[in-house]
């Protein structure tokens, strides 16, 4: 830069710096188009919602006074719902990850596979509701239960368990692999000692971004027929009608928390909007605290792995 | 175990450990190595040198069966163990057999993100072998014979991160030793260490070598020189030369080797 003054190097540099400032500015207001929708839709719904919550909004059953209406049998159904998804997707979609990294051999057919199963992670959740009231509902003949519905969210969350997996066993370096594998491990053993304890922030991680997807899906729960109006809980274990089992609730039928909040506001009454509004405040936190908790597991069980 | 009177160093004490005998390597249609006939001999450290490429810790993998787990690897001829002359290549014997008899210490400490005492443990627990009492026993053992044993005994349960990268070395061999292995391998165990870690583990493989058969690969002439008691030169995927590491190094019988370790070429 022999032919330049400092005074022109300096010049150039602050002609340079510009763009940084430029983008700096798009990105800020780029990000605020996300943050500020969010916030708002958060803020209006604290503003129309947030007095109906109390105890008896979460202990009460739907009612025709908007006044009385609570959201039990709701958040009761989700809970269970989200119980029969988590224990179906994850061991399934943890197993299905498993084998494709670990143990299938690299050839057309798992590609195919591969390729599939991110596709699955795209198809319309809507698509997975008509699946599951042909197969689930009508052919397993589970009925319109929570069964049917934990089963249908299972499926939709199977490819983001399977991808979350895949790129949390991935993350771990060969030579862990191999260190284990040199030590006379056979592919069990590598797995089940190092493999899995590994990947496991990656693993919780993925099932709890799938779970509050899941949470808040409304268009398969519709379609395999959810009731919109519910006034009773599904049987505790053991105590409904006699021969009563410990899995009855299973075949009950049930709402979810955003068919109830649809269902309310769809009503003409302003005091039922504030209702779904307080429901849907709700639901914000549960997937929040969801969210939330899968980043607290994942800073605690990563603190032990520095690679 | 067959006495070896004619070998390259004419010590009567010599005994044949392993052997490799016409073996070829391939990863898919790219030959890595060509026909290596190489005596290893009990309790001895034998070098391997060569340049970046030459298929120096290619071979040593053959040691271990460690290509089996890629797709697209192929042996031909074979590694001979002995005393009791198993062909380690032989499609039919099991390479976790084969891993179980021969450790392997990798160029990177690579410690498993548990403490220190399940590291060293993990060989033992593999085996099935059960009761604290035991497992202390060989994992103290163990530790004492990488040198380690005086710097961690009182933080055995400590995460094996927080070890230096020379101590987490030491503690990568103290586990390849805790199953009691008949032949130890180094890939480049000292190549991602500061001089100081270096030399204490090459005090260590001379230690090692009364108590198991070693075979090391090293970029470095003058480690092979230092630790090694036999030397083999490779170059393109060839043996070009085997000897006693002090003939190999003071008078080489081929001219490719000796313009190697003149630094002439490589």
């Amino acid at each position: 830069m022999a032919d330049m003054t400092v005074a022109e190097i300096r010049a150039l540099i602050t002609n340079h710096k510009r763009w940084d400032l430029i983008f700096a500015t798009v990105g800020v207001l780029a990000l605020m188009v996300g943050v500020l929708t969010f916030v708002a839709l958060f803020a209006g719904m604290v503003m129309d919602g947030a007095h109906r919550l109390s105890w008896d909004f979460f202990a009460n059953f739907p009612s025709r006074r908007a006044e009385n209406a609570g959201i039990l049998s709701a958040w009761v159904g989700s809970t269970l719902v989200m119980l029969v998804t988590a224990v179906t997707a994850i061991p399934v979609g943890v197993a299905g990850a498993v084998y494709l990294e670990e143990y299938a051999a690299k050839n057309w057919m798992t590609d195919i596979i591969e390729i599939n199963v991110t596709n699955l992670a795209g198809v319309p959740s809507i698509i997975y509701g008509l699946l599951a009231l042909g197969l689930f509902v009508y052919k397993f003949g589970f009925g319109q239960s929570i069964l049917s519905a934990g089963l249908t969210l299972a499926l939709l969350i199977l490819p983001v368990v399977i991808v979350a997996t895949r790129e949390a066993i991935r993350s771990i370096p060969g030579v862990i692999r191999e260190g284990a594998y040199a030590l006379g491990a056979t592919k069990w053993q590598t797995t089940a000692d190092h493999i899995l304890p590994y990947s496991l922030p990656g693993i919780l991680t993925g099932v709890i971004i799938g779970l509050a997807r899941a949470i808040g899906e409304t268009a398969p729960i519709i379609t395999i027929g959810a009731l919109t109006f519910i006034a009773f809980l599904p049987p505790a274990p053991f105590a409904g009608d006699p021969p009563a089992g410990a899995f009855d609730w299973l075949f009950a039928p049930f709402t979810v928390m955003p068919i109830q909040m649809f269902n309310w506001t769809s009503r003409p009454e302003a005091a039922f909007h504030q209702n779904a509004a307080a429901a849907g405040l709700v639901l914000v936190v549960m997937t929040l605290s969801m969210n939330a908790l899968a980043i607290y597991i994942r800073y605690r069980l990563r603190k032990n792995i520095k690679w | 175990m067959s006495k070896i009177t004619d070998g390259p160093s004419a010590e009567a004490s010599l005994v044949l450990k392993a052997e490799s005998r016409g073996l070829n390597f391939f990863y898919g249609a790219f030959q890595a190595l060509k026909g290596i006939n190489m005596p290893i001999y009990d309790k001895k450290v034998t070098a391997l040198i060569g340049p970046s490429g030459c298929g120096k810790s290619t071979y040593l993998r053959c040691f271990n069966r460690m290509h089996d787990l890629y797709p697209g690897n192929r042996y031909e001829g074979e590694i001979r163990l002995h005393p009791d002359n198993t062909n380690l290549l032989n499609p039919h014997v099991d390479p976790i057999e084969v891993r179980m008899r021969i450790s392997m210490v990798f160029q990177k400490p690579n410690p498993f993100p548990k403490s220190i005492y399940e590291n060293v443990a993990y060989g033992l627990r593999v085996r099935g072998v059960r009761g604290v009492a035991t497992i202390d026993e060989k994992v103290e053992q163990a530790l004492r014979s990488a040198a380690l044993w005086d710097e961690v005994k009182d933080r055995l349960n400590d995460l094996a991160f927080n070890l230096s990268g020379g101590q987490q070395q030491r503690m990568c061999i103290a586990r390849a030793l805790a199953t009691e292995p008949e032949i130890l391998l180094f890939d480049e165990p000292t190549s991602a260490l500061d001089p100081i870690a270096t030399a204490s583990i090459e005090e260590l493989i001379a230690d090692l070598k009364h108590k198991v058969t070693i075979l090391i690969v090293t970029h470095n002439m003058q480690q092979a020189a230092r630790v090694s008691d036999f030397t083999a030169y490779m170059y393109l995927g060839e043996m070009i030369e085997f000897d006693a590491t002090d003939t190999i190094f003071i008078k080489p019988k081929n001219k490719a080797t000796e313009d190697y370790i003149t630094g002439r070429f490589g």
